[in-house]
């Protein structure tokens, strides 16, 4: 099983988000797993390929960071900062992020387990 | 693949999708982590790349392009739907000396983690020594995986807990990273032990 590659171009991630590599005032709130869809409200033509990449492949529902990146084929870093921009542009948003694990989260564990036995 | 879902529109989280539950796969190069990912993953694996400079930071100079120092660092991770309103997504990482260099990657994939599955060829056991180093640096409860490879040597779990130096609590099993069922076996003696871990730890 070999994944799809991702060709990492230093100039292009530097390029594409302007030399950025602090995020926005969202990217806060952004995790790998952070599910993220696009509004299907604005306007695409003002964005740039990547952006416009991004929009459009999560027009058709939610998908994790991650997956994004995977998808569109740059680092997570870059896609972070991108995503940042376009749920401040209200082309994407996010749903509300995924709750940090900590003891309180058993009841996720469990659901998690039973899920794992229902594939045996 | 054992996905049902590889069509267009099967690349995408379902609506009703509230929680996105996360664990790591951890251990070497080449000891099955992407197989074992792949195996139980409903999407065709996924990968990304981070590009970062042993000083951890995202290059933020153009100078550093032709910088030797800067390293890539890959992570491959799949998904699995478990319930209407909830996704289990798996990141595999590498444990090499290298990738420790480069915490930043590994800071980002703990957060919000649950566990960590440590693969462990009986071949060279003390290659996911760093793994382990990583994953108990980070706090994460975390069961070892062996994957059988066919020409493993095979020995006693007290000699395998010995050499991997590993708590009585941990759990240690044997695995095919490339059948789902046994793989998911592994996650589920995974998930048990955060399970009891979380409860022994509720304040």
């Amino acid at each position: 099983m070999t994944p799809r590659r991702v060709r990492t171009d230093l100039v292009r991630s530097y390029v594409i988000t302007g030399g950025r590599h602090q995020p926005s005032r969202n990217t806060h709130s952004l995790e790998l797993v952070s599910l993220v869809t696009a509004t299907g409200d604005r306007p695409l033509g003002e964005l740039d390929p990547e952006r416009q990449k991004m929009v459009r492949l999560c027009q058709g529902g939610y998908l994790s960071v991650a997956e994004v990146a995977g998808h569109v084929r740059l680092p997570v870093s870059v896609t972070t900062i991108l995503l940042a921009d376009l749920i401040d542009s209200g082309h994407m948003v996010v749903r509300k992020p995924p709750p940090a694990a900590r003891p309180t989260d058993l009841d996720v564990l469990e659901k998690v387990l039973d899920g794992l036995n229902n594939i045996l | 693949m054992a996905s049902t879902t590889s069509s267009d529109s099967g690349i995408y989280v379902r609506d009703t999708v509230e929680t996105a539950a996360k664990l790591l796969v951890v251990g070497p190069f080449g000891v099955g982590k992407t197989t074992l990912i792949g195996a139980v993953s409903e999407i065709e694996p996924l990968r990304t790349e981070e590009v970062m400079t042993q000083a951890g930071a995202l290059v933020d100079d153009l100078k550093g392009v032709e910088d030797k120092r800067t390293t890539t660092v890959a992570m491959d991770f799949g998904r699995l739907t478990l319930a209407p309103d909830l996704v289990l997504y798996l990141f595999g990482a590498p444990g090499q000396q290298r990738f420790m260099r480069v915490a930043p990657v590994w800071q980002q994939l703990a957060h919000g983690a649950y566990g960590a599955l440590v693969l462990a060829d009986t071949r060279r056991l003390d290659a996911s020594f760093d793994a382990m180093e990583m994953v108990e640096k980070h706090g994460l409860p975390y069961a070892v995986a062996l994957n059988s490879f066919p020409d493993s040597p095979h020995f006693p779990e007290e000699e395998i807990r010995e050499a991997l130096d590993l708590s009585p609590e941990t759990p240690l099993v044997d695995c095919d990273a490339r059948d789902r069922a046994s793989a998911a076996r592994a996650l589920i003696a995974l998930v048990k032990h955060v399970h009891t871990y979380y409860r022994e730890h509720l304040p």
